[in-house]
């Protein structure tokens, strides 16, 4: 199942018909049923009560002294303590913002280029015969190998420095991002490409109007997994071996059975992977308006 | 220049060049499909401005030549002659979905007025409304008025159409026939209309080519006026004589 439709969106039901898209009823014509996706105001909201429910049982767990705050601090506690390791940081973890810079400039640049050599090739592969006899064995076989297995190879290859954990996580986001996009070149109507040349496209042209678009909906799907893979990789290559970041933090925390800052720690990964979530949604909504499920709303 | 002057030294150019210039000269033309003839022998000309349509059963090859005009598939044997520019438009609209409907209509085209000159075109069909569409937001009849004003666009010499009616209603079916002949009668491209309807072609087409077992099998020639009744004595005729090419022997079938 696609992210879109996890989202309530059905992906495969693109079908042409206005008047059907929108749901009004025309007699002259056979009507199917449509069920929208209605974005009513107090959907959003819905979906937090849930959350908020756990939060609360969470914080009777330390009124009703149910467990030792030292093994699960409540929330209320969470923020005194995020807030000191950023007001007044002390050496052995270093600042919340100093971890939080470093391990977001690891992950971006890792992400960066993990992203633009599987663009590169997937499209290679996508788009030609030879392309796809080179490449695709070799990401096929790459994407079996355990990835954090590597982590001790880097580390003997490179040391300690950012380059391992740069390189872990440009390999854990380039496969997803491949894959799909792979796929998604793939999927496109061969009939499209036939239009191209009737039509005299150049090259470029081709590119812009019918592959980049077409793969887009796949690929885009891939974005998310591999953000998802690479935010994972980051947590994990840094607590293995690292003097400073986010999985740094962490390390330091459990020597010190430091609960609290480790769960600290670990909502500010998660808040950096909701925000890059939201960022591709945005872009989801952007890239695929001409959807009718989408353009109906 | 305005439009109305274009369309008109158009159509003069055009009728100077009726004159005996083929559009398409086809001879002696085979093609097989892994050993399985689907198309030889074929000779078939279309002069400029002329309305051929091409009818014949389900899987007769139909398709295969308009392909081999359109320069989609190059793996005949035989002559093939197409001069000046043509413009496809398939049975399925095939339209980009991701680029509205002016944007489909004006792609591939290299002018700086490409939008305009597009957006001309889809009011010419009736879509002046639906520049910013998109596609699978129309009904199965404005795709195709826009699919046939993306090929209009590009002042075609040859039309080919393969069935891009077929998927209609009878009612927009004639709807679109009517504005075919109004577009053709102002530019004046010859135009290739495969169909598997022999009312269709009796309707819209100077000359009707009946293609069987890979072969040109008949022709009629119909020199009336357009619009034409369906009731007309001589298209009565014809009608009966192509269906019994065709193997249909009820009066008055269609396909
Ligand atoms: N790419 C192909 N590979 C193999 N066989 C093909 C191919 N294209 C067409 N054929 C065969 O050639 C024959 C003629 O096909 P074609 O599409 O030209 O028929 P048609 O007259 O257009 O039929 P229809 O009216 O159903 O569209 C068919 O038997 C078909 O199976
Ligand atoms: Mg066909």
């Amino acid at each position: 199942m696609s992210a879109l439709e996890q989202e309530g969106v059905s992906v495969t039901s693109v079908r042409p018909g206005r008047q059907e898209a929108l749901g009004v009823e025309i007699p002259t014509r056979k009507r199917r049923p449509v069920s929208l996706p209605l974005r009513r105001p107090g959907r959003r909201f819905r979906r937090l009560i849930s959350p908020l429910v756990v939060l609360i049982l969470w914080q009777l767990t330390h009124t009703f002294k149910l467990i030792s705050e030292l093994k699960l601090p409540p929330p209320s506690e969470l923020t005194t303590t995020g807030w000191n390791l950023i007001a007044h940081p002390i050496p052995a973890y270093g600042s919340l913002q100093g971890a939080l810079v470093i391990s977001t400039q690891r992950f971006a640049v890792g992400f960066f280029f993990g992203a633009v050599v599987a663009l590169i090739l997937a499209t290679a592969a996508g788009l030609s015969r030879v392309g796809e006899a080179a490449i695709d064995p070799l990401v096929q076989g790459l994407r079996t190998i355990p990835l954090f297995g590597l982590i001790p190879v880097f580390l003997v290859m490179f040391g300690i420095g950012d380059l391992p954990k740069i390189l872990i996580v440009a390999l854990a986001a380039s496969v997803p991002l491949y894959l799909n996009t792979y796929a998604g070149i793939r999927s496109i109507d061969g009939k499209l490409f036939e239009l191209g040349r009737v039509l005299g496209l150049a090259r470029g042209e081709l590119l812009r109007n019918v592959v980049i678009p077409g793969a887009l909906p796949q690929a885009l799907v891939g974005l998310r997994q591999s953000l998802g893979a690479a935010w994972l990789a980051l947590v994990v290559a840094e607590q293995i071996n690292a003097n400073s970041g986010l999985g740094f933090m962490i390390i330091q925390a459990a020597t010190f059975l430091r609960n609290d800052i480790i769960f600290v720690v670990l909502l500010v990964y998660t808040i950096l992977g909701l925000i890059t979530d939201w960022i591709v949604r945005r872009m989801e909504r952007r890239a695929l308006a001409w959807r009718p499920d989408l353009v109906a709303q | 220049m305005s439009a109305a002057t274009r369309d008109a030294a158009v159509v003069a150019e055009r009728t100077q060049l009726v004159a005996g210039t083929r559009v398409v000269d086809v001879r002696g033309l085979g093609r097989a499909f892994a050993g399985r003839s689907v198309l030889q022998g074929i000779d078939l000309q279309v002069n400029a401005g002329e309305i051929v349509a091409l009818i014949g059963r389900s899987g007769s090859g139909k398709s295969t030549l308009l392909r081999i005009l359109a320069g989609l598939d190059a793996e005949f044997t035989g002559g093939v002659e197409v001069n000046g520019r043509v413009a496809v438009a398939f049975q399925d609209a095939r339209l980009l979905p991701w680029r509205r409907v002016r944007e489909n209509v004006a792609l591939g085209l290299r002018n700086d007025d490409r939008n305009a000159v597009a957006e001309k075109e889809l009011r010419e069909v009736g879509l002046g409304d639906h520049l910013r569409s998109w596609p699978l937001t129309l009904s199965g009849g404005e795709a195709q008025r826009v699919s046939l004003a993306r090929a209009l666009v590009r002042d075609p010499n040859l039309m080919l159409l393969d069935e891009p009616f077929g998927a209609l209603d009878a009612l927009t079916r004639l709807e679109m026939h009517e504005l075919v002949l109004a577009l053709w009668k102002r530019r004046r491209p010859a135009i290739l209309l495969v169909t598997h309807d022999v009312d269709e072609a009796l309707a819209l087409a100077d000359r009707v080519v009946l293609l069987a077992d890979g072969r040109i099998a008949h022709q009629e020639r119909v020199v009336l006026d357009r619009p034409r009744q369906r009731e007309n004595h001589d298209l009565v005729e014809k009608r009966i004589r192509l269906l019994t090419e065709l193997g249909v022997h009820e009066k008055g079938a269609v396909l």
